[in-house]
């Protein structure tokens, strides 16, 4: 059974999948907690992968036992293992965190979303653990399409983003297409380990570089890279909150994820830094998003939006890392796809509770919050000091990281971009922190300090099964930052590339 | 120069109709046209696929009679199904995209009423939506 | 150098962290079993600390690392005798402020006093950790974290001014951790450490250019927390805090930790050798200095009595900058010691005017004639402390600035010695008037003529720290041998460099 673990992350959400519905038709209450107990089994399975991995070094699994490159072959190794760990893990908290915000926002759709819930954790453990290119295909388009489809059910707005986000993401998902056809032709090999034996011999040929063009651009667009960015602001703010918590985290993340496998894993860094300049490119693209992000965000007094477009800036963050081109960035870059996923999913989730207890999301109507959510504000408390980049919390170590990176690499301007971009984060969430753990500031009359006539505001907290996620993700936070040090010497050091 | 547009004649159809397909999808204020853009443009990856696979002189890679057992066969006389296959995954992909494209249209039309984009954007920005 | 490795270290961090949680836990339910935590962990703190002072004078150092990221990135705690004796003072004077905080939150009856004791005692854990850092990078985090926990207690009014005070300062230290952050990383590019060593150890490892740079962006980095100018503007306007958080916070902790950072830059980054070749310590000693005069010119314009405090604070830490700028071994010792004696006296004086605000409502300078009939301890340790300050033996403040004025006459520089000169008349110009008024002048009319002194445990504390500044100035190594503590330092730096 052990060894079929690898399977069973894929296979056992897919299946589940489609009993949602039957289950459902039985007895609509049963839904969420069969989707629970569903998504342990990953979670398991992939921690028992990682371990696997870390003790015994990569390995790889064959679909049915058929060899490569005629089969499917899943590869394991210290990267897939650790995003795989960070996708469940990341599911299951946001699973549990559902249920009263499904009850709430989508009554009569539970049974749909709880299907489409699965298939796309499905897409996006697939996509993460494959290792044919094309598999990796068919589980993005799963993945995106299931998305599409939970977005849709959103609130005001949501059909119109929906809309744009499936033709701008099929156009990624296309290019993407485009470059495994030009892979195909050049080497007739699917398997990216098959490919990267292969490719180093035909760097040269113009098949190549233009599949690798069109492999970067159709990633970027599924990752939201500036200036492919458009559609993600509107999709993810109208999606529903534990939809929203579900795809921030983790959807742009794993499409830098496939741009770190093709770049590195199937085209040799060799390849991407020399003969193709494509980081140069990418990184300045990169600066454009974190500033991007954050001014756009500077802007927004929805809550969930201003979220939205740090999201825009932190996948410029990882793309960065990736940009630099050696060992300390790329480590940043692996650092922050879980840091960022763990701070993201928390950030979402708090939104997400706050509108269902208090109905709103603007910035300036969370008076008092402090009171009525003590441990929802903690958290976000916990969260923003880490985007900020304060110690001990995670957000300090993939900064300092990335920093490292871009200076090893020489280019000050995008340092001095991520060094802002904290101080554009100090002021977006300070500004919050204000207004919900201060008085707001009298225009006019003087204060004396100290007296104040709190009318005793109850406290009103978040439900327990919002609120234990919520918690479970700040302190991920704490204790990802005070071990990343930890994470890093067992396990990235061995994702980055040995070339570097 | 000119029997080498004429010998990759498959390729240039599929670029002309991933062109067509891209300017329908952003050129185009219909949604409906849109989405037809959108068809056309993985039609046209659908088909370049399918013709990566021909090789000359070859025949359909379906084998025929029951007693061949297990000899090996000649490759270089049916052309290559491995692409048909993978199009095969990427056509269901094109049609669950497209119906799901169709149902978010159909909630559009329904809340607004029209399927022009320009004026769904007037009316969302008048109501704030 | 012997190495003792102890988890001694990382428990006088965590105690007050533990503290700061069980605080949080207890809530304003149970006030006393809250501040028993606080106290508790004040003396912990202070007895951990102080426990490894012996091993330190015998010239040793106590090492413990948190964790490893890389070769030559870690998170590391090495107890020196530089640091020891910060550890020391902030330590010392947590137990004085602790005691002070209680009779002056419950005299006001403050609001938030629970977030007001957490925030306190996380800083503190900060402060601890700044002091007993082993390299650069544990510096930064523990500075961050310090930043951070002090934010909750600038902004503790929670008025206008306390929320802009705690816009301006979050602007003010963040950019600096930025800064700081950049110059870090290069640092540690160009090195591959970050450890700190007496002496300094970045010569060699890059054009003069890149190392003028990198010192002028860590002293930017460190200088905002301590007040050098133009990075000093928060220092006034975060005055707004209640007076026990001006008197550890800003005039102990938080600022010396800037203070320290800057020394630790300047001695054991770059180290006096690579200074005096870069030739930028000259440079450094009159942009100090420069801060010294104008602080005090702008102290003597100040009718709100705090803020004229808070300008002194600024004067009296840039003639610690001087002091280790000047690169010899008394100007160096004189502006290690007048940390200390610094601090005991500041303290003093932030306390007295915290025991005027919470008896009397009365902040600013002009209203304090005659209120020395009234409260004699109050203005009595205030008197002792703002003539220590100006220099004036037998107190503590003599003893800096004699060494002080002896190191610019060894580093051959007679204008700083009229910069010291310059720094003592003005702070005889702006203290002494109040001294003068409170005793001397006729009593406005709300002051009581008989004795009538603020809350004990406010008045108390003040007494022992002006007693102690007196007790310092006569035999500067008792108690806490602070002395000894900076004569070995500054052995330490000068070995090397």
């Amino acid at each position: 059974m052990a060894d079929q673990f690898a399977a069973l992350i894929i296979v056992v959400p897919l299946i589940a999948s489609i009993f949602v519905p039957v289950i459902g038709w039985w007895k609509k209450r049963l839904c969420y907690p069969w989707v629970v107990a569903v998504l342990v089994i990953p979670l398991i399975s992939s921690l028992s992968v990682l371990n696997t991995v870390m003790t015994t070094g990569k390995f790889s699994y064959r679909l049915g036992g058929w060899a490569p490159p005629w089969g499917i072959e899943y590869m394991l190794d210290h990267l897939s293992a650790f995003v795989l760990v960070i996708v469940s893990s990341i599911s299951l908290i946001v699973a549990i965190y559902s249920k009263k915000s499904v009850e709430d926002n989508l009554p009569e759709k539970t049974v749909p979303f709880y299907t489409l819930f699965l298939l796309l954790v499905t897409g996006l453990m697939g996509i993460v653990i494959t290792g044919d290119v094309f598999n990796l295909f068919v589980f993005l388009e799963i993945s995106a399409l299931s998305c599409y489809a939970l977005i849709a059910i959103g609130e005001e707005g949501a059909p119109m983003a929906t809309f744009n986000y499936i033709i701008i993401g099929t156009i990624g998902a296309c290019f993407y297409l485009l470059g495994i056809g030009y892979l195909y032709i050049a080497t007739g090999s699917l398997n990216m380990a098959d490919l990267a034996n292969i490719l180093p011999d035909l760097y040269h040929s113009k098949v190549i570089l233009v599949a690798f063009a069109f492999f970067t651009v159709g990633l970027a667009i599924k990752a939201g890279l500036f200036p492919m960015h458009v559609w993600l602001p509107d999709a993810y703010c109208a999606a529903p909150s534990a939809v929203s918590a579900l795809i921030a985290p983790l959807m742009t993340k794993v499409a830098a994820y496939v741009m770190i496998r093709i770049m590195f894993t199937v085209f040799q860094p060799h390849f991407s830094v020399e003969i193709v300049p494509v980081f140069v490119i990418l990184g300045w693209l990169s600066v454009f998003a974190i500033f991007w992000g954050g001014i756009k965000a500077l802007a927004q007094t929805d809550l969930k939006r201003m979220l939205v477009y740090i999201v825009v800036a932190e996948v410029g963050y990882i793309v960065i890392g990736v940009s630099v081109a050696n060992r300390m960035g790329l480590t940043g870059a692996i650092l922050h796809i879980m840091n960022d996923a763990v701070m993201m999913a928390c950030l979402f989730l708090v939104v997400g509770a706050v509108l269902y207890k208090t109905g709103t999301r603007d910035i300036h109507q969370l008076r008092h919050l402090n009171k009525k959510m003590p441990f929802t504000m903690a958290a976000f408390t916990i969260t923003a000091l880490s985007m900020v980049g304060i110690p001990p919390a995670c957000g300090f170590f993939s900064k300092w990281y990335l920093i490292l990176g871009t200076i090893e690499a020489g280019q000050w301007v995008w340092a001095a971009a991520l060094l802002c971009s904290s101080l554009i984060n100090a002021v977006l969430f300070f500004r919050v922190i204000e207004c919900a753990y201060l008085k707001p500031m009298e225009p006019a009359y003087a204060h004396n300090g100290g007296e104040t006539t709190h009318e005793e505001i109850q406290r009103d907290e978040a439900p327990l099964t919002m609120l234990v996620p919520i918690v479970i993700m700040a302190a991920g936070v704490i204790l990802l930052g005070i071990f990343s040090g930890k994470i890093i010497s067992s396990v990235i050091q061995f994702a980055v590339p040995a070339s570097f | 120069m000119l029997d080498y547009v004429i010998s990759k004649y498959n390729f240039w159809i599929y670029i002309i109709l991933m062109m067509i397909g891209l300017y329908a999808m952003i050129g185009k204020k219909n949604l409906i046209k849109k989405l037809i853009g959108m068809n056309i443009f993985q039609s046209a990856i659908i088909l370049f696929y399918v013709s990566i696979g021909v090789k000359a002189g070859a025949t359909v890679p379906i084998l025929s009679g029951h007693g061949h057992g297990h000899e090996a066969i000649d490759a270089a006389s049916y052309i290559n199904p491995l692409p048909h296959v993978l199009m095969l995954t990427a056509i269901v992909v094109s049609i669950a995209t497209t119906g799901i494209a169709l149902a978010t249209l159909i909630l559009i039309y329904r809340k607004y009423n029209t399927l022009e984009e320009d004026e769904i954007l007037k009316i969302r920005k008048e109501t704030g939506a | 150098m012997d190495v003792l490795y102890s988890s001694r270290p990382l428990w006088a961090v965590l105690v007050s962290m533990i503290a700061a949680f069980l605080i949080l836990a207890t809530g304003e339910k149970n006030r006393n079993i809250r501040e028993s935590w606080t106290i508790m962990a004040a003396l912990a703190k202070f007895l951990i600390v102080f426990s490894m002072v012996p091993v330190i004078l015998q010239g040793k150092v106590i090492e413990y690392t948190i964790v490893t990221f890389y070769p030559g990135l870690l998170l590391q705690f090495r107890v020196d005798a530089f640091g020891m004796l910060f550890g020391v003072i902030a330590s010392s004077l947590w137990i004085a402020t602790s005691f002070y905080s209680i009779g002056y939150v419950r005299g006001l009856n403050e609001h938030a006093q629970t977030r007001y004791f957490f925030a306190f005692a996380m800083c503190l854990s900060s402060t601890i950790g700044i002091a007993f850092s082993a390299n650069l990078l544990t510096f930064l985090v523990f500075y961050e974290i310090l930043t951070i926990a002090t934010y909750p207690l600038v902004i503790h009014k929670e008025s206008n001014e306390g929320i802009m005070g705690g816009r301006k300062y979050l602007a003010y230290t963040l950019t600096a951790g930025c800064v700081l952050l950049f110059a870090i990383a290069m640092i540690y590019y160009m090195t591959g450490t970050l450890d700190f060593k007496a002496g300094g150890f970045m010569t060699g490892s890059g054009s003069s250019t890149v190392l003028i740079m990198l010192f002028a962006m860590l002293i930017f980095g460190f200088g905002v927390k301590a007040g050098i100018m133009p990075m000093h503007e928060w220092l006034p306007t975060a005055m707004v805090a209640p007076t026990p958080v001006s008197a550890l916070l800003h005039a102990v902790a938080v600022v010396k930790a800037g203070v320290f950072g800057c020394l630790r830059v300047i001695l054991y980054v770059f180290g006096p050798g690579l200074l005096h070749d870069l030739g930028i310590w000259l440079i450094m000693a009159y942009i100090a200095s420069f801060t010294v005069v104008v602080a005090g010119f702008l102290a003597l314009g100040q009718d709100h009595l705090k803020r004229r405090l808070a300008f002194s604070t600024i004067n009296n830490l840039a003639l610690i900058v001087v002091g280790a700028a000047l690169l010899t071994k008394s100007s160096m010792t004189g502006g290690i010691i007048h940390m200390a004696n610094h601090a005991f006296m500041k303290i003093t004086l932030f306390f007295c005017a915290g025991a005027l605000h919470v008896k009397m409502h009365k902040d600013y300078v002009s209203q304090l004639d005659g209120i020395g009939r009234q409260m004699p301890l109050t203005m009595g340790a205030f008197a002792i402390a703002a003539i220590g300050l100006s220099g004036i033996p037998p107190m503590s403040g003599f003893i800096s600035k004699w060494f002080l004025c002896l190191g610019a006459l060894e580093a051959n520089q007679i204008i700083f010695l009229f910069v010291f000169m310059t720094s003592a008349m003005l702070d005889v110009a702006f203290f002494f008037p109040i001294i003068y008024n409170s005793f001397f002048k006729k009593p406005l009319d709300d002051v009581a003529p008989h004795f009538d002194e603020a809350p004990m445990f406010m008045v108390i504390p003040l007494v022992i720290t002006a007693l102690l500044s007196i007790v310092f100035g006569i035999v500067p190594d008792a108690f806490f041998r602070f002395f000894s503590l900076t004569s070995l330092a500054v052995q330490n730096i000068m070995g090397v460099g």
